[in-house]
């Protein structure tokens, strides 16, 4: 018996009891459903943590904060120790070679209260200053879309000029004039601690793919959106989701100028002399190849040793332990989400063993008259069993037809969570899974029926 | 060379600790061309010898010489070529598969021998039309009078051409016309040169073959072989 007509005999066994077949198809039908809708809802999470990631500056970041607690034996020394200074950056740039642009930052928070950023009487909500070098951009991956940066003549003449972010200008000029043009506000000033800065330039909205997609969409049909709201992500539990939608409103919310115009011109406690001596928040820097990690973090730690005259006042802060936590957690939703379409997919094999056993009960004679007309114990055994993965195979389908459906109502009933990602992978990973399970289904039924006795068989009534 | 021959076939069941022989020493020669009756009451053992002879089953002991092939030691899957290409079985009980047509049950054997499915309908159709059926070909076993079914059923035993026909109480289900028309059909067929044997229990049903065989407790009992007597003496005198 060839392989085209046992799966004609199939489909015509399954099309008999079409609404039977169709009751049993649902559990594989639920299983392959529930996997690719699991994998699309992981996948989006994951996409948009790696996206974050890569948006504060990828793996290849590394700062190097202050640390005010220095180990037991060094304890005395407190005083000695003046953090990061400006001597520690020339210092890395001469003689790390495994990183490079090592950029000083100083940075101010409008919520401390030290920081306030306003224009006629308009106050910005959260800003953060920061006092750097034009290499940060590159560091934190910033894209200049208005303007232009600022230069070192800036930075030698300490000139009162800032590039801001999207979210500065929202909150002190607004998004959009009443044309509906974007509103560009370079050449303008605005106030910070009361000193005047020009705008200079100002940064591109960063935002994820789908709060851009939706923005669109929302714009082509006049309407405004509201900002994606990672307080709300983060309060109802999803941390991470919160954290990566909350690097994005950050970085919307930087102000960047140059460091000694910060030093000269906001720094009003600072009285000690030489810029060299400013102590700054952090320095950042990038290394040429993330499997060097664990060197180029030794080089700089060697480096900075020298110049604190031993004094281990300073961390390194990397995205190794970030990225971890990223692929920690998708591997515990993905195996959940495995687990959970796992028991669908074995609930639909035990009814699919379940109707195949009750369908060869009816069919003994069936079997038998097969039997006596030449039918061997394989051709029977083949024939359940293509019974059983074609029923599979229409519910995996079935169920990858589903599964687009059920992925848009569920995103549409849960707004805060992430956009979900469908891949043809997982697709074809659940496709696959359905096979196997009317394989196995199929298995115990189909030895089932190839080992009836043709005389028995023939008599059964 | 015969076409069939059996020396000292034995079967036993054991049910329940209790050992039946339902064969007890069956040695038979049939050639090839031969209408033959096995006839026996019920529990006789005929049944037994005729499922162990259309390979539906094997002897505890014995041996079997089909065609020059040895089948009682035969495994399962040479037994089911057997019956596929050399065996046709007619039943009681017609058991042709109710969802399927006249012609898709004829093919069948021809889908188990691998047949393509242009030859399968050819054949089919040719098989049909020897048994006058051809223009039932698309109904479907439950549209057809039983003596239809049979004639459908003799159709798909004959669609392989095969070296023997076994027919099992073929006339059992039928109304005694139509039993008289199907005997007439296995008649034809030894006419045209086949190998037919009927089991059946009834005497009357036995006596249009020439040659019978009574079984009786798993042993054949008498025989009436025209080639050993010369003539064919009325059955049931010799008792």
């Amino acid at each position: 018996m060839n392989l085209s007509s046992i799966i004609e005999s199939g489909f015509k066994e399954i099309w008999a009891h079409w609404f039977r077949s169709l009751l049993t198809m649902f559990g594989v039908i639920l299983g392959v459903a529930s996997l690719v809708t699991m994998s699309a809802f992981v996948k989006g999470k994951e996409n948009l943590l790696k996206d974050s990631l890569a948006e504060s500056g990828g793996l290849e970041r590394i700062i190097v904060d202050d640390n005010d607690d220095l180990p037991d034996y060094q304890k005395h020394l407190e005083d000695e120790a003046n953090g990061m200074t400006l001597k520690d950056v020339y210092a890395l740039q001469k003689n790390a070679p495994l990183v490079y642009n090592v950029t000083p930052v100083i940075e101010k928070r409008s919520y401390r209260g030290s920081l306030r950023v306003s224009r006629k009487g308009k106050r910005v909500r959260y800003a953060s200053v920061k006092g750097t070098w034009p290499s940060l951009m590159e560091i934190e991956e910033h894209e200049l879309e208005h303007g232009r940066v600022f230069s070192d003549m800036d930075d030698l003449l300490a000139n009162t000029v800032c590039i801001i972010g999207t979210q500065i200008r929202n909150d002190l000029f607004g998004e959009y004039d009443n044309q509906g043009e974007e509103i560009v506000p370079i050449g303008e000033k605005i106030m910070i601690n009361y000193i005047p800065f020009k705008i200079i330039g100002m940064f591109k909205q960063y935002m994820s793919e789908e709060d851009r997609k939706k923005k669109e969409e929302a714009r082509a049909a006049g309407q405004t959106v509201a900002r994606p709201d990672f307080r709300a992500a983060y309060m109802s539990g999803d941390r991470q989701s919160g954290t990566a939608m909350r690097i994005y409103s950050m970085k919307n919310s930087t102000i960047m100028i140059p460091i000694n115009t910060l030093v000269s011109k906001l720094d009003s406690d600072y009285d000690r002399g030489s810029n060299m001596d400013r102590s700054l928040s952090k320095v950042a820097m990038k290394i040429y190849d993330v499997s060097t990690l664990e060197k180029s973090l030794q080089q700089v730690r060697n480096v900075l040793m020298q110049t604190h005259k031993g004094l281990e006042d300073f961390e390194f802060e990397t995205q190794e332990g970030f990225a971890g936590d990223i692929n920690l957690s998708i591997q515990n939703e993905r195996i959940s989400g495995m687990f959970i379409a796992g028991i669908c997919l074995l609930v639909g094999g035990i009814g699919i063993v379940n109707i195949m056993l009750s369908s060869i009960s009816e069919r003994v004679r069936e079997i038998g008259i097969r039997k006596s007309i030449g039918a061997t114990n394989m051709d029977v055994f083949l024939q359940i069993l293509t019974e059983s993965i074609v029923i599979a195979v229409a519910g995996g389908i079935a169920g990858l037809i589903v599964s687009p459906i059920l992925v848009n109502t569920l995103a549409s009933f849960a707004d805060n969570t992430t956009p979900p990602v469908m891949t043809a992978f997982a697709m074809a990973v659940a496709f696959g899974f359905s096979v196997i399970t009317g394989s196995l289904a199929g298995l115990f039924p189909a030895i089932k029926a190839a080992k009836l006795d043709p005389i028995q068989a023939l008599r059964y009534d | 060379m015969p076409l069939l021959e059996l020396r000292d076939i034995h079967k036993t069941y054991h049910l329940g600790g209790e050992t039946i022989r339902a064969l007890d020493g069956v040695s038979l020669d049939i050639d090839s061309g031969e209408f033959i009756s096995i006839i026996g009451p019920s529990g006789s053992g005929k049944s037994t010898l005729m499922h162990i002879l259309g390979c539906l089953d094997t002897p505890t002991s014995g041996t079997i010489n089909l065609d020059g092939m040895m089948i009682h030691d035969a495994s399962a899957r040479q037994l089911a070529a057997i019956r596929n290409k050399k065996i046709g079985f007619v039943f009681q009980f017609f058991n042709l598969l109710p969802k399927l047509t006249v012609r898709q049950n004829v093919e069948l054997p021809m889908i188990y021998s691998g047949l393509s499915g242009k030859e399968r309908r050819e054949r089919a159709m040719n098989s049909l039309s020897s048994v006058n059926m051809e223009d039932r070909s698309k109904h479907r076993p439950s549209q057809l009078s039983g003596g239809q079914q049979q004639r459908a059923a003799i159709a798909r035993a004959l669609v392989n051409d095969p070296r023997i026909i076994f027919a099992d109480e073929p006339t059992g289900n039928l109304d005694s016309n139509t039993g008289v028309l199907i005997l007439e059909m296995f008649d034809k067929l030894h006419q045209e040169g086949r190998t037919v044997m009927l089991v059946t229990h009834d005497p009357e049903i036995a006596a249009v073959t020439p040659r019978r065989i009574e079984i009786r407790d798993g042993k054949i009992a008498n025989e009436i072989d025209p080639k050993l007597a010369g003539e064919i003496p009325k059955f049931g005198q010799s008792k």
